[in-house]
């Protein structure tokens, strides 16, 4: 209740997107252009062992050898690989370093952006932040990690993945590919030659991470993509509560943002991923820059009784391309979906989700809300299939489009398989537009217009928004009222 | 208080309100009765800013300040309520949310300083109990799920926390049982007073009974057909529209 009314409070005061800015900061380059030599740099840039550049190099060859996947509704212009730069780091100390080693440019950023990154103030209350440990990735290292001491105490391992490959090789070697395959879809496999930064957790057996766990991608660098690569494990009766947040800068340009993102869940582990992903989108109007977001994600319940639970806000990206998925391998695993998708102005979004039922008696659930305004177009694409071994299988997946206006369209692409007949498959799927009764009920009460469809979005998205922890909960509402400004009248 | 003066309205290409004059002084409670089309509803549309109706000529004013050339939400805020025949339903937004929302929004756009989450609890809990509400239901999404009878009860309840200084019933007697009635009518003359005026628009006498009025007027074919006191009702009663009707 008060958060809604902190949005409509707030939202008056913000602009369109508040994100825009660039840090003005001395940064190096990797030359232009994508072959094995632009590898070999980044490998060396972060001091990696041999088997890890072995690794990117064969990642590129076979990327060299694909072609750029034309089956989701989006349209973009050829991507021309050659025309970018692919490792970009602030000239400072390169590799996580403690916050008085930071930039104090780039400290200032993050405060911007409102991240807390002083454990001191986080811990005293200064700020009233909530207490999470963050991880700053800045274009493609990652600046700092809080909290890690703290951490490590509990045993868990929360650091930048190019840390991991240096400091915990065995893990991340036996990890690393084996949820998302190197040359599994187009986007991954180029991620893979040269992913530069992202977040490595690993919390061990029986143990519940202390703290929400958390990564702040920014990228600022122009002409540069940000290739994050984040791996999650949860040993044995685990859990951990993660999120990332993206923002960038407004240029008239398109930026790649191609991450990997694998999560692997062993047996009674949990782990809830959740995403607030406000990229910069593009004008409005013509449609010209923001950023293209090719993700993939993906996690193995590799464990019985293992459950992993995907929650995604996704209100930025000129184009959002993106379906985190479960495979539920481990029998009675269980795999959840929870996504608000907004598309404005000249955005386009095709995301959705796929749960793969391996093992017997296995479960998911599917909760989408996409929401599309002005001239933008915005699909969901999932994937229920069970496999002969799944018996017992269940789903309940339920697909709500609201369309705001006449220009936009929504679209439904629900793929089911079921490959034995004792699994159960529910789907429930809705369409409607804003109702203009319902705005006029609203503004009759005293809410000007902005206000009246604010209250109305946040009432569909309703179910999933209370799936994110509580303090992200309220900062995505404000998103989802600002991502939907100027959409009516 | 509230001042039409020769009000034309029309939906698209068909004129429904054509040459209305009414005067409803402070304090006073006004019932408009009248036969099915005669343009009830569109009075109570045009009178909160409905979008869809075109105002060919005439004018409305509240406490002299003309309402015609603002927002619905600016009606709403200066003191404009309408009960409405059928309630919308507001999918995930609880009712206290949306009151709270709604009441301060009305009080930011008068200069007013918000009502606490605590002072606001505390009334509707109150009005709640007055209107034999479970208070349980507030906490529901606002009307879904809810029967006719409930819906007016809420109707009735965000009018009391949201206290307005004109109030429009539009058939707030449809779907209620007789007990509910005389609930609704007990919570709609608790707010009677000397500085609001009340509108009731009905097709029957029996609320009427409940929310006696000082003056009843006849709508047929978008004017007032004829005025009288509350013996008019009772006439109407008897005798019907067709008078009125042909006259017209």
């Amino acid at each position: 209740m008060v958060a809604v009314k902190d949005t409509v409070d707030q939202v008056a005061g913000l602009e369109k997107y508040e994100h825009g800015f660039v840090t003005e900061i001395e940064q190096e380059f990797a030359p232009k252009g994508l072959n094995r030599d632009t590898v070999a740099f980044i490998s060396a840039k972060k001091e990696e062992p041999e088997w890890m550049l072995a690794w990117r190099l064969e990642a590129f060859e076979r990327w060299s050898a694909m072609e750029s996947p034309d089956w989701a509704r989006v349209s973009f212009p050829p991507i021309d690989y050659q025309d970018a730069t692919y490792y970009a780091a602030p000239k400072t100390k390169v590799g996580p370093a403690s916050l008085e080693e930071v930039d104090p440019e780039l400290l200032r950023t993050y405060e911007k952006l409102g991240i807390p990154l002083r454990e001191q103030e986080v811990l005293a209350g200064v700020t009233g932040a909530p207490r999470y440990a963050v991880d700053a990735v800045f274009d493609s290292v990652s600046v700092v990690t809080t909290f890690k001491k703290e951490l490590a105490e509990a045993g868990v391992i929360f650091c930048s993945m190019s840390e991991a490959v240096r400091e915990h090789p065995e893990l991340v070697r036996k990890y690393l590919g084996s949820v998302v395959p190197v040359s599994d879809n187009y986007f991954a496999c180029l991620n893979s030659a040269v992913f530069s930064d992202g977040s490595f957790v690993y919390v061990p057996p029986g143990v519940r991470c202390p703290m929400e766990l958390s990564t702040y991608f920014r990228i600022n660098a122009a002409g540069s993509g940000q290739f994050e690569r984040t791996l999650i494990i949860a040993d044995k009766g685990a859990y951990v509560s993660y999120l990332e947040g993206c923002t960038a800068p407004m240029r008239d340009e398109n930026q790649l943002h191609a991450a990997v993102v694998e999560l692997v869940a062993l047996e009674d582990a949990e782990i809830k991923y959740s995403t607030v992903q406000n990229w910069y989108p593009g004008d409005p109007e013509t449609g010209k820059g923001g950023i293209y977001n090719f993700v993939t994600k993906r996690a193995d319940c590799r464990g019985d009784r293992s459950r992993v639970s995907w929650t995604q806000v996704e209100t930025g990206s000129a184009i959002t391309w993106k379906y985190p998925s479960c495979i539920l391998r481990g029998r009675e695993s269980v795999g959840e979906f929870y996504s608000i998708a907004i598309t404005n102005g000249r955005q386009q979004a095709d995301t959705g989700t796929k749960m793969i039922h391996l093992g017997e008696g296995t479960r998911s659930r599917i909760i989408s809300k996409g929401i599309s305004a002005g001239r933008s177009s915005n699909t969901y694409r999932g994937l229920v299939s069970a496999h002969p071994k799944a018996r017992g299988a269940r789903n309940f997946t339920q697909c709500d489009s609201l369309l705001i206006g006449k220009t936009c369209s929504a679209h439904t692409v629900p793929y089911i398989e079921a490959r034995n007949g004792a699994c159960t498959f529910e789907h429930e799927a809705t369409t409607t537009r804003l109702s203009e009764d319902q705005l006029f009920y609203a503004r009759q009460r005293g809410l000007s217009e902005e206000e009246a469809v604010q209250l109305l979005v946040n009432g569909f998205v309703r179910d999933v928004l209370q799936e994110l922890p509580m303090e992200f909960a309220v900062e995505a509402q404000k998103l989802v009222a600002i991502s939907l400004e100027g959409s009516v009248g | 208080m509230l001042s039409l003066q020769n009000l034309h309205a029309r939906v698209g290409d068909r004129e429904i309100l054509k040459g209305l004059t009414l005067e409803i002084p402070a304090g006073e409670v006004h019932a408009i009765m009248g036969p099915n089309g005669a343009g009830k509803s569109t009075l109570s549309y045009v009178l909160t800013g409905r979008p869809g109706y075109e105002i060919t000529a005439g004018s409305a004013e509240l406490d002299g300040e003309d309402l015609l050339s603002l927002e619905a939400d600016e009606r709403a805020a200066k003191g404009l309520f309408l009960s409405f025949q059928y309630p919308l339903e507001i999918p995930g937004v609880p009712a206290l949310t949306f009151i709270r929302t709604a009441l301060n929004a009305q009080r930011k756009a008068r200069g007013e300083a918000e009502m606490s989450a605590p002072d606001f609890l505390k009334r509707a809990r109150a009005c709640a109990a007055d209107l034999k509400m479970d208070f349980d239901m507030l906490k529901r999404p606002l009307n879904v799920g809810f029967s006719g009878g409930e819906k007016k009860r809420m109707e009735i309840l965000q009018m009391a926390l949201l206290s307005p200084r004109f109030m429009i019933l539009d058939e707030t007697d449809s779907g209620l049982d007789i007990d509910a009635l005389r609930i609704v009518s007990d919570g709609v003359n608790a707010l009677r007073g000397p500085d609001r005026s009340l509108l009731v628009i009905t097709h029957y006498q029996r609320l009427l009974d409940y929310i006696r009025p000082d003056r009843v007027h006849v709508l047929a074919d978008g004017r007032i057909a004829a005025s009288g006191g509350p013996e008019l009702a009772l006439e109407l009663e008897r005798e019907g529209y067709d008078k009125y009707a042909r006259a017209a």
